[in-house]
């Protein structure tokens, strides 16, 4: 593992991984929206309604998948200072917290026509609240400092602190009364969920897990060679007229590594 | 040990001087928590029946606004990098801080809370639970805001940003605190609710000061 925490072998691993999973990440998400609109029944209580659970339990699983990764991002970028790390923990952020919201948002919609109310202060919804304040309060702490790397550094410890709010929002139908569900696809003895429904939900939460890491392949890729740029533009090389364009490529290519100097 | 009781003295010693800090926070949190019966109408029903939600808010707040004293004016003349180099553990000395915090701003409140009961005519049946609640709760507040307060510490806007990471995870103290005075007005035992918050203290007073140390040493690099 520590020999793709290496900016350059990260930029050369992820460039012939990039295209594949884009592709995949678009069929499983066409796939999986045929199957959950138009392939897969009508529940017999909620009707059409049921058809929500396919965005809004794949967005509530990124929310805390995000977070979890994380956490171990800066935990890894703690112990062993890695800079990739730093990176991708800054570039999950705003992925969790928007999925959070979208799970947030689409659970309000749902509950509107099933419980009669858009939102109720139970355990799961309080818990998932607050997973949401914790990623505002992440991006906000890594880009309050002049540093950018006592930021990550900051942003990490905050992160390992949050941790503990996801097994809350976990265990929070089971350790409280409320008003959402209990657990019904992750159970001791077997899913709840009709298999017919267990397919699009299957392909959704694939299909979003695969985006997640298409955006944060694209997102670090874009913060290494911002990295790589700023770093050229410092060495002062391509502002010299002097210097051969062979030159510049070269450094352009050495600066694979800018981002791993510290 | 020496090193624990020589920063509690200090930072009582230097508290006591000043004087006015925990006055300050008692006095913001009788302000806001007479914010509310303006806010919701003087009706004696409404107050007795937000009496606890609101103290242990007012709390929250007025615990959170003081964060800023824990680190920041050592930050800024140099006495934490002398703290942070010195032979004695960190994670000591910021207990001993934490402590300090909690003698000028947690105490307080625990007496200035049941006369804010009072006012918002809260049952008496809660005043002892009350007390016990925020004799556990207001601990812990501190230990968390600390891991706040340690890694804001040469930010821009500090003040604001601390709020938004120290607030989430003060929820669960307000849940338990708010409930173990509901479970005492409703006549049920609040046993169970006290338990958690002896539970939650004790975490954080075990995993508190080792947050606050790293977040301290990373300020100081």
């Amino acid at each position: 593992m520590h020999r793709f925490a290496k900016p350059s072998v990260f930029l050369k691993f992820t460039a012939p991984i990039l295209p594949w999973l884009s592709a995949l990440t678009v069929i499983l998400i066409a796939a999986g929206l045929y199957f959950s609109l138009i392939g897969s029944p009508v529940d017999y209580q909620q009707g059409h309604t049921v058809r929500i659970m396919y965005i809004h339990v794949p967005a509530a699983w990124m929310g805390l998948f995000c977070y979890v990764g994380m956490a171990i991002c800066g935990a890894m970028s703690l112990i062993w200072k890695h800079p990739l790390a730093d990176i991708c923990a800054r570039a999950t952020a705003p992925v969790g917290a928007t999925f959070t919201a979208l799970c947030l948002i689409t659970g309000s919609l749902w509950g509107e026509p099933m419980w009669g109310t858009w939102w109720v202060w139970d355990a799961r919804l309080t818990s998932m609240l607050i997973l949401l304040f914790l990623y505002l309060g992440y991006m906000a702490l890594v880009n309050a400092f002049d540093d950018p790397e006592r930021g990550s550094k900051a942003g990490s410890a905050l992160a390992l602190v949050g941790a503990v709010n996801v097994p809350i929002v976990k265990f929070s139908v089971d350790w409280w009364n409320t008003l959402h569900q209990p657990a019904s696809i992750v159970r001791m003895d077997g899913p709840a969920v009709d298999p017919s429904m267990q397919l699009p939900l299957a392909l959704m939460i694939l299909g979003f897990t695969c985006y997640y890491f298409v955006v944060l392949i694209l997102r670090v890729r874009l913060e290494l060679n911002e990295r790589r740029i700023r770093a050229l533009h410092l060495s002062g090389m391509f502002e010299d007229p002097e210097t051969p364009t062979s030159a510049k490529e070269q450094a352009y290519e050495a600066g694979h590594n800018a981002g791993a100097k510290q | 040990m020496n090193g624990f009781l020589a920063i509690l003295q200090r930072d009582l010693r230097l508290a006591l001087r000043q004087g006015a800090d925990s006055v300050m926070v008692v006095a913001f949190f009788i302000v806001t928590t007479t914010l509310f019966p303006f806010g919701v109408g003087p009706e004696v029903n409404i107050l007795a029946r937000i009496a606890s939600g609101v103290i242990w808010v007012s709390a929250l707040l007025a615990a959170m606004l003081s964060l800023e004293r824990v680190f920041q004016a050592d930050y800024e003349d140099g006495t934490l990098e002398l703290l942070t180099l010195s032979p004695v553990s960190l994670e000591l000395l910021i207990l001993g801080k934490v402590l300090a915090h909690w003698l000028t701003t947690g105490l307080p409140l625990i007496i200035a809370a049941p006369l804010m009961a009072v006012m918002l005519n809260m049952d008496q049946d809660g005043f002892v639970t009350l007390m016990i609640a925020m004799l556990l709760g207001t601990p812990a507040l501190s230990l968390i805001g600390a891991i706040g307060a340690a890694l804001i510490l040469g930010a821009r806007r500090g003040g604001v940003l601390v709020s938004l990471l120290v607030l989430p995870l003060y929820i669960p103290v307000l849940i338990f605190g708010a409930g173990a005075v509901e479970a005492a007005l409703l006549g049920i035992s609040a046993t169970a609710q006290l338990q958690i918050m002896a539970a939650i203290l004790l975490l954080t007073l075990a995993a508190a000061p080792f947050a606050t140390a790293h977040a301290v040493r990373q300020a100081m690099e």
